[in-house]
């Protein structure tokens, strides 16, 4: 069953406030049956060193990446995931992390894929929870096992892949690297190795918006006007638009994803989750160098 | 005299605890490293511009190679929130301290941190910043011995 929404007046603004949870609702509702709480973050021993009581770890390196394959998991190691982490398809998923909610936005949006209905996120993520002196623990969740349904991926709505953002060139693409990922500038020094892309800049026509822009200091998802002035008057977004958002390897993107299609309410977002380390290393693609968008190549 | 082609006693017994464990412990060992990771001495704490930070690492690492008399020291700082570099650098802090340039160099294999049965638990992604942590050290080696 899933758990009434957080009606905190601070998120009446986005288009769907059902998406976001506050740490005083969480603290509030926690235990409370249909709501599951998951921890995902960059590093994957920091839900060992102290948690949220009852949250369930999920890590995007060991539990939602496919092992052998650049994909995420499939159908039946989804079902499995869920199942050993107590979720029902009709759970509430409430998800927090670090790095203001990187990894949470992406363990989301995966979640997304395969079509969990109520999933949301913790605003302002662990680093908040933890500044306000909100209890953590060692102690491992006990678990009620379920038996979660296999269900389809779909990739369509919310994924892109390269051969989609090479037929969406022209329309609005969004880098949220930083300035210097995106026009190129190397800053590694010699004999250091070079990671994940053989080339460096930005795919043509890509606005650069870092993500962390939509973010405030304390890692809460900043006012509606404040993202208006950054992803429209900023990027020049516009209602109806259709919007491809990568970064390096996708997990940044998801978090501007988030903001895009469930803060601002964009409908048709993609995130393209091959991002720099794919379009970088791959072949026969423009690249933009520089801090210029530049222009999308005749075809 | 050591012999400078053995993995050093060290190193070898830090594998072989990992090894014996499960995965899940595993992660608990290193998480154990990880709040062993010695603070900086107040020489390097005053003096960040000696530290090198460790690209290959998401989390904001530094660290700092000296050889006195013969002898290999690893300093290293990485955030409380970044319990997997701090317990990497930890293992490498341990293992590596004590021993002679020539064994860091010459008997402490490139691959050293992919033998701790960790890829599994943690992603080769994330392995790959031990990686480069000891390729560091070995380059600030190389460097020290060449008198830099």
């Amino acid at each position: 069953m899933p758990v009434a929404p957080d009606p905190s007046p601070r998120f009446s603004e986005y288009a769907h406030p059902e998406r976001l949870v506050s740490t005083e609702w969480l603290a509030e509702h926690l235990g409370e049956p249909g709501l599951v709480v998951v921890e995902s973050d960059e590093d994957v021993l920091l839900y060992e060193t102290g948690h949220v009581p009852g949250a369930v770890k999920v890590d995007w390196h060991v539990d939602l990446n496919d092992p052998v394959q650049r994909d995420y998991i499939g159908p039946e190691a989804f079902a499995e995931l869920m199942s050993s982490r107590g979720i029902a398809r009709d759970s509430t998923i409430v998800v927090y992390g670090d790095k203001s909610n990187w990894w949470a936005a992406y363990a989301l949006w995966v979640f997304s894929l395969f079509g969990h209905e109520d999933v949301r996120l913790l605003d302002g993520g662990r680093a908040t929870w933890q500044a306000e002196g909100r209890e953590l623990t060692t102690d491992e969740p006990a678990v009620a096992r379920t038996d979660y349904p296999v269900v389809e991926r779909r990739d369509e709505s919310i994924r892109a892949f390269k051969e989609d953002v090479l037929a969406h060139l022209g329309a609005p693409l969004v880098d949220v690297r930083s300035p210097e990922e995106y026009s190129g500038a190397r800053t590694t020094a010699p004999a250091y190795p070079e990671e994940g892309a053989l080339r460096a800049g930005h795919i043509p026509s890509a606005q650069n918006v870092p993500w962390a822009r939509a973010a405030a200091e304390d890692g809460t998802f900043r006012p509606i006007a404040e993202l208006d002035a950054v992803y429209r008057e900023g990027a020049g977004l516009r209602d109806g638009d259709d919007v491809v958002a990568y970064c390096r390897i996708g997990e940044r993107s998801s978090h501007t994803w988030f903001v895009l299609h469930h803060l601002m309410g964009f409908e048709r977002v993609r995130n393209y989750d091959g991002s720099w380390t794919e379009w970088g290393s791959a072949v026969r693609v423009p690249i933009v160098q520089g801090t210029e968008p530049g222009e999308v190549p005749a075809r | 005299m050591t012999d400078a082609t053995v993995l050093p006693a060290s190193l070898a017994d830090i594998r072989d605890e990992f090894l014996a464990l499960g995965l899940k412990d595993r992660l608990q060992l290193l998480l154990e490293f990880s709040g062993e990771l010695p603070e900086l001495p107040a020489r390097y704490a005053d003096h960040p511009d000696l530290l090198e930070r460790v690209e290959e690492c998401q989390s904001p690492v530094y660290l700092f190679v000296e050889v006195t008399e013969g002898v290999v020291g690893v300093h290293a700082t990485a955030p409380r929130e970044a319990p997997t570099t701090r317990g990497f650098a930890s293992i490498l802090a341990q293992g590596l301290d004590g021993l002679t340039p020539e064994q860091v160099l010459d008997a402490v294999p490139d691959d050293y941190p992919q033998t701790l049965g960790l890829t599994e638990a943690v992603s080769p992604l994330r392995i790959r910043g031990m990686t480069g942590m000891l390729a560091r050290v070995k380059r600030q080696v190389r460097a020290r011995l060449a008198g830099a």
